[in-house]
């Protein structure tokens, strides 16, 4: 009896050795398989990398609903969680279908069914990775990205200045603005160069935060509808005689009255 | 005993086992879409959603709240395999079957013996490990490595890597361990156990009296320590439905019989009576 008591204590402690150095093992391998490497994203709803892999049961059915069918289940042997979702923008953009039939046939929720506006899906942000190579940055009239953007002048706008270079040509750069861009990858699919200039990374590689107690005074001035200091002093001009200054139309005769 | 009928289960089983394959196959492949996705999810015909309780549990473990598809089809497989016994899973389902049953007939034609042993009630230590892992991590990382989805998921979806697994499982069962994935380890199979105790579908010893001791049984059934009570436990007022939740429901002890001991039956199967025999006998 003691001796079976004895055998029994045994086996329960060496198999909960072998057991916990598995789960160790598994947790460690989980571990580093929890980054989503920078080029991959996720499809229209998916939360946030940590939280998305509990979600997900990698069933693919989103893969199967996706019509231009660019999404892919990931497999051993590649950077993203093994069974889950993803697509690599060079490879096929997501087209922001309208009723998103990617989220709604996700039977767990891991691709979250409150996105009804595909507008509103943060899949990344695109960046002009390198503006060195960006031909409309070089004085060209590229705009590919900007044309291909299914949310242009909103996701994606162009900033003309001033070429230096040629000291009288407009460079037209394009801009991404993170409250509309969804990360479709779009932009990144179109661009010209053999390696794009712009691309989509994910949301926190792509993306600053201002510290907590940072406030921008203009904005705090228009929340508040006047200076937040002292009254704005009047501008005055000690302007030559017969010069008047006007904002945004600079110095002119004074017009006659 | 012609040769269909002595494997009649077994063909049965296959047959199942490649229908499952089949209708997953026939959409990616020819474009006919009755059933979508894995055995992790499926869709049917897009209304019948079927759910692995187990990786949902993982996930639900992981912080996840499930949405109702993905509930609603756990439902119903926790309710179709408390009847038919979670194992039948195992047996009639899991395309890692037909590859350790490969491995079991290999390691018996080369007539390798011994090797590591491990007890049975390891899987459930895997499973309790598979479970505090997804619940410390907030991932289903048994996923990363799971044979069961890596060959089902790899055949619909593309293995990858996938396949170097699954020949891990088979090269360990030949050549390392007897019955050794299936039989021991695999934390799937111990998930669709504990949906087993109370199944009404039983293989049962019925016409136990005619046992000759031939051991056929014994050898053939992949979970050999389930047949031993029911068979021979009569004196001891054991009934003959297979108790343990571990039987997998595959039949072949039916099959191998040569005295036609075993047949499926419910959990309320009683023995025949010598009248019934004769009767069975003389159909
Ligand atoms: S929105 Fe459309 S294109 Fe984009 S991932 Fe979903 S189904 Fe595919
Ligand atoms: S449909 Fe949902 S649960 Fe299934 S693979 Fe896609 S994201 Fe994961
Ligand atoms: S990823 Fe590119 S194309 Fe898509 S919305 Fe953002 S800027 Fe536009
Ligand atoms: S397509 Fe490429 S090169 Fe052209 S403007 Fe956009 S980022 Fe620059
Ligand atoms: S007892 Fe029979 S049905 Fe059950 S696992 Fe063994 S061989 Fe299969």
């Amino acid at each position: 009896m003691i001796a079976t008591r004895r055998q029994f204590l045994l086996d329960a402690a060496r198999m909960a050795c072998g057991t916990g150095l598995l789960g160790l093992a598994l947790g460690f391998h989980a571990k580093p398989a929890q980054a989503l490497p920078p080029t991959a994203l996720r499809p229209p709803g998916a939360a946030a990398e940590a939280g998305f892999l509990g979600a997900c049961i990698r069933c693919g059915l989103c893969v199967r609903d996706c019509p231009p069918q660019i999404l892919s289940l990931a497999t051993p042997g590649q950077p993203v969680a093994t069974g889950t979702p993803y697509f690599i923008a060079r490879g096929g953009a997501c087209e922001m279908c309208e009723n998103i039939p990617c989220v709604k046939a996700c039977p767990t929720g891991a691709l979250d069914h409150q996105l009804i506006d595909i507008a509103k899906a943060r899949m990344g942000l695109a960046v002009l990775v390198d503006p060195e190579t960006c031909l409309s940055v070089l004085g060209m009239r590229c705009e590919v990205c900007y044309r291909a953007c299914p949310l242009i002048d909103k996701a994606l706008t162009l900033e003309p200045r001033h070429n230096e270079r040629t000291g009288r040509h407009a460079i037209f750069q394009p801009v991404v603005h993170s409250d509309a861009c969804t990360g479709c990858g779009k932009c990144e699919a179109d661009c010209v160069l053999p390696t794009p200039a712009i691309r989509v990374l994910p949301l926190a590689l792509a993306k600053g935060r201002l510290g907590e107690h940072y406030q921008l005074g203009w904005e705090e001035q228009k929340k508040a509808g006047h200076s937040l200091v002292a009254p704005d002093a009047e501008h005055r001009y000690n302007l030559p005689q017969g010069i008047e200054y006007e904002n945004g139309k600079g110095l002119s005769e004074e017009s006659p009255r | 005993m012609s040769p269909l009928r002595a494997h009649r289960w077994l063909l049965l089983r296959r047959s199942s086992q490649l229908a499952i394959l089949a209708l997953f196959l026939a959409g990616p492949w020819f474009g006919v879409w009755i059933v979508k996705g894995n055995l992790n999810f499926s869709y049917t015909l897009d209304t019948l959603p079927l759910t692995d309780p187990y990786v949902l549990l993982q996930s639900a473990l992981a912080g996840h709240l499930p949405a109702d598809r993905a509930l609603i089809g756990a439902a119903v497989v926790v309710a179709f395999y408390l009847l038919v016994g979670g194992r039948s899973y195992c047996a009639w389902v899991c395309p890692m079957n037909a590859v350790t049953d490969l491995a079991a007939r290999l390691r018996g034609r080369l007539g390798i013996k011994g090797g590591a042993h491990v007890s049975r009630s390891v899987r459930f230590w895997v499973f309790g490990a598979t479970l505090l892992v997804a619940l410390a991590s907030g991932s289903v990382a048994w996923e990363l490595v799971n044979p069961v989805s890596m060959l089902h998921r790899g055949l619909f979806f593309g293995f990858g890597l996938g396949w170097t697994i699954v020949l891990a499982v088979f090269l360990f069962d030949v050549f390392v361990m007897s019955r050794g994935w299936c039989g021991r380890l695999c934390p799937v199979g111990a998930a669709y156990s504990l949906l087993g105790h109370a199944r009404l579908l039983r293989v049962a010893a019925v016409r136990r009296d005619a046992c000759d001791d031939c051991n056929d049984c014994f050898v053939v059934c992949p979970e050999p320590g389930v047949i031993h009570a029911p068979l021979k436990g009569g004196a001891r007022g054991i009934g003959p439905a297979i108790a343990s939740a571990q039987c997998t429901n595959c039949g072949r002890c039916i099959d191998v019989c040569p005295k036609d001991v075993f047949a499926f039956g419910s959990r309320f199967a009683h023995p025949s009576t010598p009248a019934d025999a004769t009767q069975a006998h003389a159909q």
